[in-house]
């Protein structure tokens, strides 16, 4: 194919992208987005495919890393699909370093060559920014990686001077692209991708667990940002468009996911929010009464009412309580009661993270609402079940000082009444006790979600 | 007038990739932010068009090589994205059957 027909293929393959987005805005249309989404790159792909030599090596990449996708996305658990995103955003920020340093070693191959034999100077510029977006992107996302599954501490790492210190590395790291760009050679490149990777560690470090669906958002749009940089850098329009709809598309989330926390993004990235004040906040917990009850008792009181609504929080991803959930509210169905889900935008560690377990339990998406659609029914509801969540239903958050003021949240304490699963009266992640477990209408059940709800389940 | 730099050509689909991108996203339902995230992911594996054209020289040398560990890198990308949205979203599909 000639150079302007894969152009015009791109284009369209392009389009296709765009429309594949759009088909997420809703269940019915999301299916033929993601069909949207396959066709345009297999057009991307199979038109590069014509115009390489080497297509059996290439065919050979596909067939190993397209194996092992398959059996990822197959395999995993729907709990630990921010993991999966985060391993994701990795290998895109690696492939950039990886085509970058290709693109360097013999640049004729993306045609991006003068007549002196040398990148041109724009394209360098171009080459040393997608390179470092793109190693940040990979040890930023092993890191968070790293904390979502458990493999490393969650809580934030912070010391004294490292705000100051990443700024002086991300100089450092931008004065050795500009000195690649001025004289093209391999020890500026090779020290600042060096720098990036450990710039990307020491971003990601001092942010904790509970901010992660911010974290996951800004890795997202990085990935996008890495491979449109590359896109410049080899004069590939294809490669623009498509990061920059992924670039948008995160940086979208991470506002929406900031926003959801009253918090400015800068405040979320500079870290170390939470943990610190827990113990005092325990200390203070223990000079209060609050009142608890078992599984059955929560069964009597959930039995015997007219509309229950439940909040699910990251408990009841780590506890995989999901279809035990489902079976509870098939059984309170099948009593009359009406059944609602609330969802706040952060609950989880990822955006979406409670609307696709709910909907892995095959849960009616029309019994799941977002918190502003039904934050005005707290008010008229006799029970709501609280299961793993704290910050999000935290009143604290109407209180003028309190580190949360401001926060969004679901009102669950203007319900009649408040039964709350949690597996301790520890404090959240934002190290606040929280008030609601001391009302007079709230009622404790201690343990662990799913076994909980199974109780209950039992007991209605 | 002399030749417009390629530069301002690529800069010019940037921006204007960056704005449908702004508004198609702001479209999708909160419901579904979690397969918006691993389509995306799917989508920046576009990035395996340049490790294709890294591997593609015929004479194997590093160049190559890098290509091709790309190749297999944005290849898990582009099948595992595409494959687990479609499993996210075979899920939301049970339901509107039933109501």
């Amino acid at each position: 194919m000639s150079a302007n027909q894969v152009a015009l293929a791109y284009l369209v393959a392009s389009v296709f992208f765009v429309l594949s987005l759009k088909g997420l805005s809703s269940p019915l249309t999301a299916r033929r987005g993601n069909l949207f989404g396959i066709i345009g790159m297999a057009i991307a792909v199979l038109v590069t495919l014509s115009v390489t030599q080497n297509w059996m090596l290439i065919v050979l990449g596909v067939a190993v890393g397209g194996t092992v996708g398959a059996v990822v996305a197959r395999r995993i658990h729907m709990t630990a699909m921010p993991e999966l995103v985060a391993a994701m955003h990795s290998l895109v920020g690696l492939a950039a370093v990886l085509i970058a340093f290709a693109a360097v070693h013999k640049p004729g191959a993306y045609g991006i060559l003068t007549a002196d034999g040398m990148i041109p100077r724009g394209n360098r510029l171009e080459l040393f920014i997608g390179t470092f977006v793109g190693a940040i992107t990979f040890s930023g996302s092993v890191i968070a990686f790293g904390k979502l599954s458990g493999r490393i501490r969650s809580a934030p790492v912070v010391f004294g001077g490292q705000h100051w210190l990443n700024l002086a590395l991300a100089v450092v790291m931008i004065a050795f692209g500009i000195a690649f760009m001025f004289n093209q050679s391999w020890t500026p490149f090779a020290i600042m991708t060096a720098i990036a990777f450990v710039l990307g560690v020491l971003i990601i470090i001092p942010i904790g667990g509970a901010d992660m669906p911010v974290v996951i958002s800004m890795l997202n749009s990085y990935s996008g940002w890495a491979a449109a940089g590359i896109g410049f850098s080899l004069n590939n329009p294809m490669l623009i468009i498509s990061g920059s709809l992924v670039g948008s598309s995160g940086a979208i989330l991470s506002y929406i996911m900031c926003k959801a926390m009253n918090r400015s993004f800068f405040n979320v990235i500079l870290g170390g929010f939470g943990g610190g004040d827990a113990a005092s906040a325990i200390g203070d917990a223990a000079r209060k009464t609050y009142r608890s009850g078992s599984p059955e008792d929560a069964a009597f009181l959930i039995g015997n009412t007219e509309s229950v609504i439940i909040v699910p929080g990251y408990g009841l991803a780590v506890a995989r309580a999901q279809h035990a959930v489902k079976e509870m509210a098939e059984k309170l169905q099948e009593k009359g009661v009406k059944v609602r889900f609330a969802i706040h935008p952060v609950a989880g560690r990822m955006p979406g993270h409670m609307n696709v377990l709910l909907a892995e339990a095959e849960i009616p998406y029309d019994q799941v609402f977002a918190m502003e659609e039904i934050n005005n029914e707290f008010a008229t509801t006799d029970v709501v079940l609280v299961l793993g969540a704290n910050d999000v239903v935290n009143p604290a958050a109407n209180v003028p000082g309190s580190p949360i003021y401001g926060m969004p949240i679901l009102e669950v304490h203007k319900a009649r009444t408040v039964l709350v699963v949690k597996r301790s009266m520890a404090a959240g992640y934002a190290g606040l006790d929280n008030d609601l477990f001391y009302m007079d209408k709230t009622m404790m059940v201690f343990g662990d979600a799913k076994k909980v709800v199974e109780g209950i389940v039992k007991a209605i | 007038m002399e030749a417009v730099d390629p530069i301002v050509n690529h800069l010019t689909v940037f921006v204007l990739a960056i704005v449908v991108g702004y508004h198609v996203v702001w479209t999708v339902t909160p419901a579904l932010h979690t397969p918006l995230m691993s389509v995306t992911n799917a989508i920046s594996g576009i990035i395996i068009v340049g490790a294709m054209l890294a591997a593609g020289p015929q004479a194997i040398d590093w160049g190559t090589v890098l290509g091709f560990v790309a190749v297999v890198l944005a290849s898990v990308n582009v099948f595992g994205g595409f494959l687990v949205t479609q499993r996210m979203l075979e899920m939301f599909k049970k339901k509107d059957k039933r109501t």
